[in-house]
């Protein structure tokens, strides 16, 4: 197996605030990982710093085995990175066939409209997006607009896919239709990392997590081993709200 | 050059940068609180300039009387526009601000014109020379100058000792968090664009006691603020006042090395790179 | 959307809208007629110019004028000092328009929303400040056309129509680039932008560039325009070419129609100058011109802000594929 990603020693400071430190981990093609931490524990950070939208300060982190520290986000794109929003972004006066066909057009196949409305079509049906393509994509509800961002994002053929929190706001129905259109994702080849605070989501289509706390990594392992470990609950505990969730869930 | 002659040159350059300081810190002061770049301020500083002239020349009013009426009404006047034009806009995206303060300018500017045409006007109002050494300075300019400093201690002394002013600085700093606070942030917006609208009137008062002018000239002092803003940088009212002391040493200094025609080019070119390397100001602290 | 032989209303629409415009004078020869159609068709290439900028990719920008400005200078320069052909001036202008844009576009791009705006204020006062002081473009005085240089196309009253049949020219095709940008990739690219800068970076749009491309494609028709403008007025000098009013009523045009489609600024244009006409030959209103304008302007920010065809569009979906 290859490791499409390898983030070394990652630091990332905003002003006095240490936002990540010596941030170590690797992933296989193909796998799902699972981001998860307290509120403010540096999970988008560690993602705007994966995908160029920050520099990080110290360490390297290898894309596709090339050194991308100080790659813009587009270049990162282009690279076969695509990501999702914890807080939505969809294009409100664009259609959703136009939102979707704007992520097939710029991401790393570059496709041109004819091609991109196609995929828009399809990708449409897949994420599961019940909206009219034609229908402006600043009218649809929270849970539309995370499948629209998604199926934006799946719309570049992304070889790697980073997915903030897409369940977060979601009433159970609508995760765990979420959840298998997840593992549909991988089923095609992509490779996940998700940042979730829903546990038995992450739990179950998880293959390994990883535990951020101050920025700083606390835990990496088998989903199993690491809710259980002793530091993670710790950490979870100063977090009342989701240590009582951790137990129930997990 | 004379050493004299450049120190007097130097001399009026400050004095009257500190007066375009305050017509600076108007539009500063509107940018820091509500993220609006009030295109009408060089209409009010036409309208503070007759203002003074008007009460002065018909009424036989001391100018610097007519000053403080001037600075009330341009007070009044501001919170009037505010809640007429930019309460309604105040959240829109920011070509709404900027589109609707230049419709309020073209209306005074349209009015005035049909009004008071462009003939130029002058007050005729003098104090005198006051020689210092080699230095000989107008004293409408010193006075102005003076009264500058007294607006802007004025100033600080309102936005850090008053409730009022605390409320404003607040608003300006989070204006979503004042409000969770209780502050009633409509009026505070309001009272910083009558107090921005004030400074205006004030500035375009104290011009009219030493420059004649029409109902155009406005305009020139609206981008000398400008200018002054983004050397300060927008929303530092201190920064204000330092960049329009900047500015009137080059417009003091300049003339002497270089025809009085390059100038603007040199001050406009400063503005767009200080805005392009540094848009905080030079004097402004934190960058974007 | 994307079959070349389906039928386009909102292309053709637009289309005939301009040249109805534009042929209206044509067969009385009306020299009278002719003047109002050149005003209207002039601040429709402007409008739609800056429009591809301003609505397609978010950027207000208060200089359009620049590119009009200094389009006119470079073609008066080589007009009147090389007897260069009226063609070829044109084509210079428009070259020089675009390259101006090129160079400032990638420094003064990265700045958004209100600071970028400020930063054109200052490009076209230094500009304007500049060219009041270049010697060979006349420094304050600026450029006067000998009346010899007329004769080259049958004298003045000929060159007249002349330009005139140039500038129909350019404003169909103006419109017509603007549509087909607005259907491309590169326009989903500016119109990405618009919605969300930050997100158009994610999804793998090189802003950079693709804003540097939108600045430069606004920018060539203004200066090819400035070149006739200019010709036909005879002289050009800086508070003319770089009039920084100009700009602003052009974001009004675009306003009062509708920013982000290819027919509000067609009729922003259209109804503006009408409306200036009317109330500059309005023996009430004469004197009042600026006023009705701002108080038009006003009343569109703050009741009308999509402007007249973002309004139809709202409210009557079946005429999206008409009013493009
Ligand atoms: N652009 C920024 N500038 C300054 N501080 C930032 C910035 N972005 C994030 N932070 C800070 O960095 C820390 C980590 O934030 P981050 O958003 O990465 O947390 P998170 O783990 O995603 O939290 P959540 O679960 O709430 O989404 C927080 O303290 C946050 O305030
Ligand atoms: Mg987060």
């Amino acid at each position: 197996m290859t490791h499409i990603l390898e983030v070394d020693r990652v630091g990332k400071r905003f002003g006095g605030l240490q936002a990540l430190t010596n941030i170590t981990f690797n992933l296989e093609e193909g796998e799902i990982l699972g981001l998860i931490g307290p509120n403010g524990a540096g999970k988008t950070t560690l993602f705007n710093t994966i995908n160029g939208v920050y520099s990080p300060e110290e360490g390297t982190i290898l894309f596709r085995g090339k050194n991308v520290v100080g790659h813009k986000p587009y270049e990162m794109a282009k690279m076969g990175m695509s990501r999702t929003h914890q807080i939505v972004r969809p294009l409100k006066d664009l259609t959703v066939r136009e939102n979707i066909m704007a992520g097939a057009c710029f991401g790393h196949e570059n496709h041109n409209l004819l091609a991109a409305g196609r995929i828009a079509d399809e990708m449409m049906g897949f994420a599961g997006i019940k909206a009219k393509p034609d229908q402006l994509a600043g009218s649809l509800n929270v849970a539309q607009k995370k499948r629209l961002e998604m199926a934006r994002a799946l719309a570049a053929h992304p070889k790697l896919l980073l997915l903030d929190e897409v369940l977060a706001g979601l009433t159970p129905s609508e995760i765990d239709g979420m959840i298998k259109t997840i593992l549909d994702i991988r089923k095609q080849g992509v490779t996940i990392i998700m940042i979730e605070h829903v546990m038995k989501a992450i739990m179950n289509v998880s293959d390994h997590l990883l535990v951020l706390d101050y920025g700083q990594k606390i835990a990496e392992g088998q989903p199993e081993e690491v809710v259980h470990n002793e530091r993670v609950v710790e950490a979870y505990l100063g977090d009342p709200n989701m240590a009582r969730r951790l137990m129930e869930e997990a | 050059m004379n050493p004299g002659g450049i120190l007097t040159s130097l001399m009026d350059g400050l004095l009257i940068g500190v007066v375009y300081g305050i017509a600076a810190m108007g539009l500063t002061l509107i940018w820091g609180v509500m993220r609006v770049i009030n295109l009408a301020h060089g209409a009010i500083i036409s309208l503070g300039m007759f203002g003074v002239y008007l009460i002065f020349t018909n009424f036989g009013i001391h100018p610097y009387l007519a000053l403080l009426l001037v600075a009330l009404a341009g007070l009044l006047f501001g919170m009037l526009i505010y809640y007429i034009t930019i309460a309604r806009v105040i959240n829109a995206p920011y070509l709404s601000t900027l589109l609707a303060t230049f419709a309020i300018n073209m209306i005074f500017i349209g009015l005035g014109t049909a009004v008071f045409t462009t003939t130029p006007r002058d007050a005729g109002f003098s104090l005198g020379n006051v020689s210092l050494g080699p230095v000989t300075l107008q004293g409408t300019r010193l006075v102005a100058a003076l009264v500058t400093l007294l607006v802007t201690g004025g100033l600080y002394f309102f936005l850090y000792r008053t409730r009022p002013g605390k409320f404003v600085r607040a608003v300006a700093n989070n204006r979503a968090a004042a409000e969770l606070m209780g502050i009633p942030s409509a009026r505070i917006l309001a009272l910083s664009f009558g107090i921005g609208t004030m400074l205006a009137a004030i500035a375009g008062g104290l011009i009219a006691t030493f420059f004649s002018f029409n109902i155009l000239s406005g305009d020139i002092y609206q981008q000398k603020s400008f200018i002054i803003g983004v050397l300060g940088g927008l929303g530092n009212p201190v920064g204000a006042l330092l960049g329009g002391l900047i500015l009137g040493a080059l417009e003091g200094l300049l003339p002497l090395v270089m025809p009085n025609t390059w100038v603007p080019v040199i001050e406009f070119v400063l503005f767009i790179v200080i805005l392009l390397v540094r848009p905080s100001g030079l004097l402004g602290g934190k960058s974007e | 959307m994307n079959k070349i032989a389906s039928f386009h209303p909102g292309l053709w629409l637009a289309l005939a809208v301009v040249a109805a415009i534009g042929i209206w004078p044509i067969p009385a020869q009306d020299a009278a007629l002719r003047e109002v159609s050149f005003t209207v068709l002039i601040a429709i290439v402007m409008a739609t110019s800056l429009n591809v900028l301003m609505g397609y990719t978010g950027y207000v920008s208060f200089g359009h004028v620049v590119f009009y400005g200094l389009g006119g200078y470079v073609g008066m320069y080589l007009l009147n000092d090389y007897h260069a052909p009226l063609p070829l001036a044109i084509l210079a202008g428009g070259a020089a328009a675009g390259l101006l844009a090129f160079l400032l576009g990638k420094a003064i791009l990265k700045l958004r929303g209100a600071y970028f705006a400020l930063v054109t204020i200052g490009v076209n006062e230094a500009m304007r400040t500049f060219i009041s002081n270049f010697e060979p473009f006349g420094a304050s005085t600026g450029i006067a056309l000998q009346f010899s240089v007329y004769g080259a196309y049958g004298g003045a009253k000929q060159a007249l129509w002349v330009v005139y049949y140039t500038i129909v020219g350019l404003a169909l095709f103006g419109v017509l680039a603007s549509y087909l940008i607005r259907h491309s990739k590169f326009g989903l690219g500016l119109m990405t932008i618009r919605e969300d800068e930050d997100a158009a970076e994610v999804m793998g749009i090189v802003t950079p560039n693709t804003k540097t491309l939108a600045f430069v494609a606004s920018a060539i028709l203004p200066g090819m325009v400035g070149v006739l403008f200019f010709f036909k007025n005879g002289n050009v000098e800086p508070g003319d070419a770089f009039r920084l009013g100009v700009s602003i009523e052009t974001l009004v045009m675009i306003m009062l129609g509708g920013q982000g489609t290819v027919m509000g600024p067609i009729l922003g244009a259209l109804g503006y100058q009408r409306l200036r006409g009317f109330l500059l030959t309005s023996p009430i209103f004469k004197n009042a011109q600026l006023v009705v304008a701002g108080i038009l302007l006003l009343l569109i920010v703050l009741f009308i802000p999509a402007g007249a065809v973002g309004w139809l569009r709202q409210r009557f979906a079946w005429l999206r594929k008409v009013l493009a």
